[in-house]
Formats: C-alpha cells, sequence, structure tokens
C-alpha cells in the first residue's frame, strides 16, 4: 500500500478536523464542561469552532485574569483542571497573574493562548507576545503547537501534566496558521499518554512508611501538620482516620483548611502566621511532627533557624523537591499523600500499636491549657462591627458547608480563622501568591459548576475593586454569590503592617472615593445591603442567603481599627506571638 | 563545592531556556555549561559546572528533575569521573616568544593548529584546572583570545547517564 492510499483509507475511517475543531473536541472528549475565556484576532477561529457545537460552553468574562481564576476555582472545588481560552499579547498577558495564583497554589490548570501565525513571531507583529517565554517560569509545563495534526496530542499531554504529580497549571500556545478552517487533519484523541522524561511516583517506599510509623508511635508530644497537599491529594479521609486512630492533635495550614474537619475537638486550628495560639505552641513544643501535603512555607515556620528545635519531622509530599527545603525532614517519604498514608494505617492497624497513653494524656493537657489561653478571642465591647463576629455569622447561616472564596487581606485571615470548613475543597484562596481581585472571580467559577450551594465571597473594598467588573459577567450567567465586603476603608493588612512598623503612617493604604457599593451593585443588575451596625447583619444575612439565585453584594462596614491576632513576631520561633494590641508571648 | 551535574534532555525547543531560567530563578550559579544531541538525536546531553553547599546543590538536582523534559540527572563529580575541556587560545607569537610558547603547549600536551608569522593559536584538553595553569603558564606572553567549552564529564566504569 502507498502513503497515499493509506491516507485516503485513513481519512474514510478517521474524521478529517480543522485545527480549530481539533482544539475544542479534544476538550469535549477530555470532559470539559466550562471553558473561560475572552477572543481576540489570534484565536477567532477556535472561537468559530466553539460556536458551532454544544458540548463544551464557554464563559465570556470581562477580563482575562478573572477567566483564569474561575477556571483555578473550578479546579480547587472538583480536583479537575479548569481551562481558559485567551487571545495572543494582551489577551495572554491578562493571564499572567491568574497562571501565576494557580502555580503557587499548585492547582490544576490548562491555558490555551492564541499566538501570531507562526511566520510573523519574532517578528513584532500585531498582539505577538513570547507567552512561552512569559509564562516559563510561572507555570508546571508550557508548549506550543507546530503542526496542527498534534492538537490532539499536545491537549492529551496538558491535562496528563497538570493534573499528575504535583499538579499546576500548563500553558499552550497555538499560533493562528495551526487553526486554518479549510485545512482538515485526520483527529484522533488519545486516551492516555506517557512521557519518559515525566513518570511523578505514586506510592512512598515501603521502608520509609515503616520508619515514620515508629517514629510516630513512639512519640510522646506529636502533631499532625497537613497542608494543600492533603486536598489536592485526596487524603482528608485517611488524614481523618489516621489522626483519630491515634488521637493525634491536627493543624492544617492556610492551604489545608477542611482537609481536617474544624469542628472535631483534635483539631486545634491554622498554623502560622497567623496561626491560633495553640497550634503554633503545639508545633514549637512537638516531638514528633507528621507534615503531610505542607511545604513549611516561610508563613508557617517563622525563623527556621528557631522551628521546632525537639521534632522529629516526618514529610509526606508528591514532590521532592518541597522536602528538606527550607526545614530538614527526618524521614521523608515521596509519594502521593492518599496512597502513603493508606500504607501508614495499614502498617498501624496491623501492629495494633498505639502511642504512650499517659504522655499523650498529658500532651493533650498541655494542649488545652494552650487552647484557653487565646482561644480566639476577640474585642467584643465596643459597638462597632467586627470581621470576625461577620464571620462567624456567616459560618452559622451556612452550616460551615458553603464554598468560602477569598480575597486577599485581611479579610482572608479572618475568614481563614473564624469559619469553620469541615470538608475539604471548601475553603478557596489565593494562598501562595497572595493575588488581590481573586476572590470574586474565584467564588463566579465555583457557582458555574455547583449552583446549588452556597457560594461565599469574603472580600474587602480594596480586593473587589480589582476585579469589580465581573459583576456584569455575574449578572450574564445568573451566577449568585453572595459577597460579603467587610469595608474598613483601609487595606487593612498593609495599615496594621504601618500600626506595627512604621508608627501608623498609613502611606498610601486609605482609600478615599469608594463608590456606593450598594448602588454599584443595583447599576449591574444585582442586590446591595449595606450594615453598618452590629444588629443589622443578622437580618441581611438572612435576606441574603434566602435570595438563592440572585446575587447580592453586602457592604459591611467594620472596625477600620482592627487587627489580626494571633501574629508570629518576625524572626522568632514558631510560638513567638503578638495576641492583641498590647499582649504578646 | 564545586559540582559537575549530567543531564539528560529531551531535545526540545525551549527545554535549554527552561533549564538555564531555573537557575536564574532560583538564584542558583552557572559556572559553565555546555550542551549538544547525544547519539540519541532526540536527547541532548547537558554537563554543567556550578557550586553551592550541600542543600543548594539537592534542591538543584531535584529542581532540575522536575523539569518535564529532564529525562536524568546526575552529580558525576559525586562518584569517580572524568572530566575534560576544550580551551582555544590565541597568543601573540614572535621572535624568542615563538619558542617558548611552542614548548609551553607542548609541555601540556596542546597543539598548536592555527599559525601566521605573529600568532599561534593553541588547542588544549584537560581538566578545568589544568586549562587555568596553563593560562598561568604563558606567562608575559600576550593572550588575544581565549575559548573555553566548559567542562564535559562522563562517570568511569561501568556507569552511565543514559536511558
Amino acid at each position: 500500500m502507498t502513503s497515499q492510499t493509506k491516507s485516503a483509507d485513513l481519512a474514510r475511517t478517521t474524521e478529517m478536523l480543522s485545527g480549530a475543531a481539533m482544539v475544542i473536541r479534544a476538550l469535549a472528549d477530555e470532559g470539559v464542561e466550562y471553558l473561560y475565556g475572552y477572543p481576540g484576532g489570534a484565536v477567532l477561529h477556535i472561537y468559530d469552532a466553539l460556536f458551532q457545537q454544544n458540548k463544551v460552553k464557554h464563559v465570556l468574562v470581562r477580563h482575562e485574569q478573572a477567566a483564569t481564576h474561575m477556571a483555578d476555582a473550578y479546579a480547587r472545588a472538583s480536583g479537575k483542571a479548569g481551562v481558559v481560552l485567551v487571545t495572543s499579547g494582551p489577551g495572554a498577558t491578562n493571564a499572567v497573574t491568574g497562571i501565576a495564583t494557580a502555580y503557587m497554589d499548585s492547582i490544576p490548570m490548562v491555558v490555551l493562548t492564541g499566538q501570531v501565525m507562526s511566520h510573523l513571531i519574532g517578528g513584532d507583529a500585531f498582539q505577538e507576545t513570547d507567552m512561552l517565554g512569559i509564562s516559563r517560569p510561572i507555570c508546571k509545563h508550557n508548549m506550543s503547537v507546530r503542526r496542527p495534526e498534534d492538537i490532539p496530542l499536545l491537549i492529551k499531554k496538558a491535562f496528563h501534566i497538570a493534573q499528575s504529580g504535583r499538579p499546576g497549571p500548563v500553558v499552550l500556545d497555538i499560533p493562528k496558521d495551526m487553526t486554518m478552517p479549510d485545512q482538515k487533519f485526520p483527529y484522533h484523541y488519545p486516551s492516555d499518554v506517557s512521557l519518559r522524561s515525566y513518570q511523578p511516583k505514586q506510592q512512598g517506599h515501603a521502608g520509609q512508611i515503616k520508619k515514620a510509623v515508629t517514629a510516630l508511635l513512639a512519640a510522646k508530644k506529636p502533631v499532625l501538620y497537613a497542608g494543600g497537599g492533603a486536598i489536592l491529594g485526596k487524603a482528608s479521609a485517611e488524614l481523618t482516620e489516621l489522626a483519630q486512630l491515634l488521637n493525634l492533635p491536627v493543624t492544617n495550614t492556610l492551604m489545608g483548611l477542611g482537609a481536617y474537619p474544624a469542628d472535631d475537638k483534635q483539631f486545634i486550628g491554622m498554623l502560622g502566621m497567623h496561626g491560633s495560639y495553640e497550634a503554633n505552641q503545639t508545633m514549637h513544643h512537638a516531638d514528633l511532627i507528621l507534615a503531610v501535603g505542607a511545604r513549611f512555607d516561610d508563613r508557617v515556620t517563622n525563623n527556621t533557624k528557631k522551628f521546632c528545635p525537639d521534632a522529629t519531622i516526618i514529610h509526606i509530599d508528591i514532590d521532592p523537591a518541597s522536602i528538606s527545603k527550607t526545614v530538614n525532614a527526618h524521614i521523608p517519604i515521596v509519594g502521593l499523600v492518599q496512597p502513603v498514608l493508606a500504607d501508614m494505617l495499614a502498617l498501624l492497624k496491623q501492629k495494633k500499636k498505639k502511642l504512650d497513653a499517659a504522655a499523650l494524656t498529658q500532651w493533650w493537657q498541655q494542649i488545652e491549657h494552650w487552647r484557653n489561653v487565646h482561644g480566639g478571642r476577640y474585642d467584643t465591647e465596643t459597638p462597632l462591627l467586627k470581621p470576625q463576629y461577620v464571620i462567624e455569622q456567616v459560618s452559622k447561616i451556612t452550616k460551615g458547608e458553603a464554598y468560602v472564596c477569598s480575597d486577599v487581606g485581611q479579610h482572608q485571615m479572618f475568614a481563614a480563622q473564624y469559619y469553620k470548613f469541615n470538608q475539604p475543597n471548601r475553603w478557596i484562596n489565593s494562598g501562595g501568591l497572595g493575588t488581590m481581585g481573586f476572590g470574586l472571580p474565584a467564588a463566579m467559577g465555583v457557582k458555574l459548576n455547583y449552583p446549588d450551594a452556597d457560594v461565599v465571597c469574603v472580600t474587602g473594598e480594596g480586593s473587589i475593586q480589582m476585579n469589580i467588573q465581573e459583576l456584569s459577567t455575574c449578572k450574564q450567567y445568573g451566577l449568585g454569590v453572595k459577597i460579603i465586603n467587610l469595608n474598613n476603608g483601609y487595606l487593612g493588612m498593609v495599615k496594621q503592617w504601618q500600626d506595627m512598623n512604621y508608627e501608623s503612617r498609613y502611606a498610601s493604604s486609605y482609600m478615599d472615593s469608594l463608590p456606593d457599593f450598594v448602588k454599584l451593585a443595583e447599576a449591574y443588575g444585582h442586590v446591595g445591603i449595606r450594615v453598618t451596625k452590629p444588629e443589622e447583619l443578622q437580618p441581611a444575612l438572612e435576606r441574603a442567603f434566602a435570595l438563592k439565585d440572585q446575587l447580592v453584594f453586602l457592604d459591611i462596614h467594620i472596625d477600620p481599627k482592627e487587627h489580626v491576632y494571633p501574629m508570629q513576631v518576625p524572626g522568632g520561633a514558631m510560638n513567638d506571638m503578638f495576641l492583641s494590641k498590647t499582649e504578646r508571648t | 563545592m564545586r559540582h559537575i551535574i549530567s543531564v539528560l534532555l529531551e531535545n526540545e525547543s525551549g527545554a535549554l531556556a527552561r533549564l538555564v531560567g531555573l537557575f536564574a530563578q532560583r538564584g542558583y550559579n552557572i559556572d559553565s555549561l555546555n550542551v549538544a544531541p547525544t547519539d540519541d538525536a532526540t536527547l541532548s546531553r547537558l554537563t554543567l559546572v556550578t557550586h553551592g553547599n550541600d542543600q543548594v546543590i539537592e534542591q538543584i538536582s531535584k529542581q532540575l528533575h522536575k523539569l518535564i523534559e529532564v529525562v536524568k540527572v546526575s552529580d558525576i563529580s559525586e562518584a569517580a569521573h572524568i572530566e575534560r575541556e576544550l580551551m582555544l587560545v590565541k597568543v601573540k607569537a614572535s621572535g624568542n616568544q615563538r619558542e617558548e610558547v611552542k614548548r609551553c603547549a607542548d609541555i601540556f600536551r596542546g597543539q598548536i593548529i592555527d599559525v601566521t608569522p605573529t600568532t599561534y593559536t593553541i588547542q588544549l584538553v584537560g581538566t578545568s584546572d589544568k586549562l587555568d595553569a596553563f593560562l598561568q603558564a604563558l606567562g608575559t606572553t600576550p593572550i588575544m583570545e581565549v575559548v573555553r567549552s566548559g567542562a564535559s564529564g562522563i562517570a568511569r566504569g561501568e556507569k552511565t547517564l543514559a536511558l
């Protein structure tokens, strides 16, 4: 058979599609329901292909950054990669913040960026930018299409890389001439892909797991420290079982909230810079730390030289580069946290041993003592609305079951401290990059995919204005997000640092000329409610959550002087903390 | 401490940029770098000389391994290995100096590969230290140009870095 008859034969049995149609078809075959994006010259062929089918639905945002955050939040809530489609040049550069946000938190995402025609690349063409170069340090991997017939394989590869190992965003750059509608190629979507240079580990090393179990059983003052990896690795059930089997105190990082239920008595709160007094004390005095999918971030450890001086550290992580990066791990285990914890559990059950009961009782007494010292207290002797109180009320009215999507700043810390997360994948925030403007688009991405769930955006008047244009997208797609705007007129976290370190010189942290958020919400076709007194809060929340399908913007005027406590003392150990404006450890 | 790290890399566009970018982003040193395709045209072999404490070298190795296109990484300086670097040196060589430069090149087992009435171009292969020593030994001979390849290395004995 000649090669010509072969390809003719192939054409009879295989569907022939243009590059543009292949892009959309591959997404559909991957099971993608929503695509978040914004059209432009370089991706018009793809948009035309999108128009001619109905499997993949497109959400038109008002700024590309919002598209990336929507896809990102969908991934955080569902565990599956979110998909973004933007045009070349400014479309791609506007997506950069969102890609970096996902990268820092290891969120699986596939970002399709348009590119100018191949023959124009490198010539400073209209809307040309080197997106591969720009995105290289902020994505897990990036690739470009060089032959239209490679599109299905490249898209499969992109999903494979984004979702396996330590997840992360993958950028696929698509020159316009790879998507010409009149050039058709045989389409076949691979069911699987294997890369010789990328074989992420699955199971942990049996010998290391054995060592870890022995060390754990010998501990007198253990603590379980779980991070975002426990959620990304879907290990919440095993984590909870292990902690309860051994009666371990559990602390979650900012990214790990929900991995262990907040209402359980063994939960000692978040740790780190704004961690609970008991969590930071427990860590500091522990003789064994079982770190699960956490990366000993500087916002957790404080000064690494003073970090947990007496602790043997067991560190389970899928990424070997996260192990012994900032703090040396005595027993490293590389592997997916879920199978590793399952193996540990099996071994523990087989051994039928427990920790030294007397020592553990004593340890818990110490922890209970710490719990009573601070216990998340805040000043309630004031006529002003306290942000902590607002979050507590939101937590109550949603029974701790809402998806809480946060922006970045004081309100983020209050939400992390006072909302009771009892399930994984419900707390959605930009922990690594700390991206203001993340909250609203994130809430939109979740609400679109989970229309029956309560989805809350906790934000401040600073953060919300970074992507406020998305109120328009919310109207177009009927996204009934509840916006809790903790309005204090200041960039609160900046102001707090200025209070603590710069003698209250508020350099550019006060925002004058704020819009009337109620009117603004109404102008976009939503409901706005202003709350200025504590007694107005309850009825406003009840009204807001009763309006099931409507976006409600609650503009809540809070005490402008409030600080987030506890707060670690810079340069100190984990347990060096300010506990209020007047107390420190 | 000085380390020689060998990397097998998919021979794809952008792979080298990603690897070099990693060093810039994370503040690691590159003392020298050389790269070329291997007998398998789909693979490049890269030799990178760097320095740092054990913790830094461990991170470099792990971070390199994380790059999707990196197939294998080995710190060949951890075990018995052979290291070679190629240097081309163009020097002024006239009058009495001509004989002296020739003698010096011979002692270092260098070869004169280009000659003009006033210059020699010498080719020298050896460890990076040996090349440094040769440049020292040239003494007062005016050096016009130096081109060095950066070190390449290979493990001694049966050990290989291959697929």
